[in-house]
């Protein structure tokens, strides 16, 4: 698929939430996906922290034999924002994602995946953590393909959303595509509001309202982040977030 | 430092309270016993304004401010405190940071300068170990994975750290083992015996009385105060009944 591939549509499943009227808009500026390998035996880790002009960031990425791919991505600020990853896994490697999906008045954001297990061993774990405020809509896409010879693949899919207002939606769509018997694939997909319990219980010892929500949807989209090795960039990242999140709600 | 006046209230429209009165002066304790489902929890979450306790009728006057009008955080900044019968989890959200935020919050909103980090662990490390509580426990997620026991004493750490002048303490005593219990017991009198701070227990035993002796005890049945007395009454009903001692 290259920019000059023609403009998707939503009866393709893996745009079928798209905003197609702003992706016309970028499309012939918008480049192929970003071709990356990962040599066999190494790691690369890349964060997403801010999405370019065009809202639509994509990665091909082939990860070799016994490598390590990790993609750290925050979705927000963008009229229609989109993370679109495809990962192809060797013998034995890995592939991380982690992305916060953060939304508000009319935006449409989401994080589309496909991570092919190819070979043994590999293994993939995607968390995505959504926080939805205003009319926003949010959306994870996450394929996940077992080749026939690719047994004792372990892959994990936890997708949580989190709706702060009634006319915001979350699209979590997991799907598992598997060919080898011997696999080990968890995935869970959930939506909800702010714990009233805990709000209550928050503010019973001081806290206003708009602290105890901070306070919450910091360790909700935390989850996210916790896999990255480097501490400071997490630490970046989060911060970040944080601005973002403040500005919700 | 309190006074309520025939407190009305309603959970989901269904009354609970039905005319309670009740006057708390600074220096006192006093308990609430009463049978289960009499309205004990509903009066703890109807004054720290829990969404979805309705007052109907009636006032809660609070060191001369309307309580029921404030907001709830708003009511612990004004020196409210409330011990849950059941404390909730708080998954991600460290007991440090939490606690941290909600002293600041508290001291701001009284104009007062926030504690450093350093000064707030250091208060934090001087009540934990009144309530004989790890410090490793404080720096965990709020009460996620805590006992029962455990939870009710990170209670009363919180109440520690949170200095207030009224606590309304919710079957603190339930879950507690017996040496649980005697810390526990201590601590509330070491943080809230003072002639400028006052105590609401609410029990179902004698034993927590033991420890924190009571001014005051009332029962508290369909929705009222329908019995006052002194500490004897505690024993007394523990031997008679609330059917006996309060028809
Ligand atoms: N959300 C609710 N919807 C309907 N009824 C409720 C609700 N919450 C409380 N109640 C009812 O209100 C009554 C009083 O409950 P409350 O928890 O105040 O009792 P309590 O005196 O604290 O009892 P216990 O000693 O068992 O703790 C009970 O009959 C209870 O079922
Ligand atoms: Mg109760």
């Amino acid at each position: 698929m290259t920019a000059l591939a023609p403009l998707p549509t939503r009866k393709s499943e893996a745009w079928r939430y798209a905003d197609i009227a702003a992706l016309t808009r970028v499309w012939d500026d918008l480049a192929a996906p970003e071709e990356i390998a990962v040599p066999a035996g190494e790691s690369r880790a890349m964060i997403i922290d801010t999405l370019p002009p065009s809202g639509i960031v994509r990665f091909d990425v082939t990860v070799g034999d016994s490598a390590t791919f990790a993609l750290h991505a925050l979705v927000a600020n963008a009229d229609y924002g989109r993370v679109e990853i495809r990962a192809t896994l060797g013998r034995g490697a890995h592939f991380e994602l982690g992305g916060a999906i953060l939304g508000n008045g009319d935006q449409t954001l989401e994080i589309v995946t496909e991570t092919i297990h190819a070979a043994p061993n590999g293994t993939s774990n995607q968390v995505v953590r959504q926080v939805l405020a205003g009319k926003a809509t949010g959306t994870y896409m996450g394929k996940v393909a077992v080749a026939r010879d690719a047994q004792k693949t372990d892959a994990a899919q936890s997708v949580k959303a989190m709706l702060l207002a009634p006319g915001a939606t979350a699209n979590a769509k997991p799907e598992l595509e598997i060919y080898a018997d011997d696999v080990k694939c968890a995935h869970g997909a959930t939506v909800g509001e702010l714990d009233k319990a805990a709000l209550f219980y928050m503010a019973s010892r001081g806290l206003p309202p708009e602290v105890a929500q901070r306070l919450m949807l910091q360790a909700f989209i935390a989850d996210a982040f916790v896999g990255m090795g480097d501490d400071a960039a997490r630490e970046a990242i989060e911060a970040k977030a944080l601005g973002i999140l403040e500005g919700l709600a | 430092m309190l006074k309520i006046t025939n407190l009305h209230a309603t959970v989901a429209d269904k009354p609970i309270l039905k005319g309670l009165d009740l006057a708390i002066n600074a220096g006192e304790i006093h308990a609430i016993m009463g049978p289960n489902g009499a309205g004990k929890s509903t009066l703890a979450n109807v004054l720290g304004g829990r969404p979805g306790y309705e007052v109907t009728d009636g006032s809660a006057i609070f060191d001369g401010q309307d309580l029921l009008d404030l907001d709830p955080h708003a009511r612990a900044a004004a020196g409210l405190f409330l011990g849950f019968q059941y404390p909730v989890e708080i998954p991600g959200v460290s007991n440090v940071q939490f606690l941290r935020e909600s002293l600041n919050a508290q001291r701001g909103s009284r104009g007062e300068a926030p504690l450093s980090g350093g000064d707030f662990l250091r208060l934090a490390k001087e009540k934990a170990a009144l309530l004989k509580m790890d410090m490793d426990m404080l720096k965990r997620p709020v009460n996620v994975g805590f006992s029962g026991g455990e939870k009710k004493r990170n209670e009363m750490v919180q109440m520690g750290i949170l200095d207030p002048k009224l606590a309304i303490l919710d079957e603190t005593d339930s879950g507690l083992d017996i040496d649980a219990l005697r810390t526990v017991g201590a601590g509330i009198n070491a943080i809230m015996r003072s002639p400028d701070k006052a105590v609401l227990l609410i029990t179902h035993y004698q034993r927590l009385l033991d420890y924190v002796k009571p001014d005051f005890v009332h029962v508290l049945a369909d929705g009222r105060i329908v019995k006052t007395g002194g500490p004897e009454l505690a024993h007394q009903l523990e031997e008679e009944g609330y059917e006996a001692v309060a028809a």
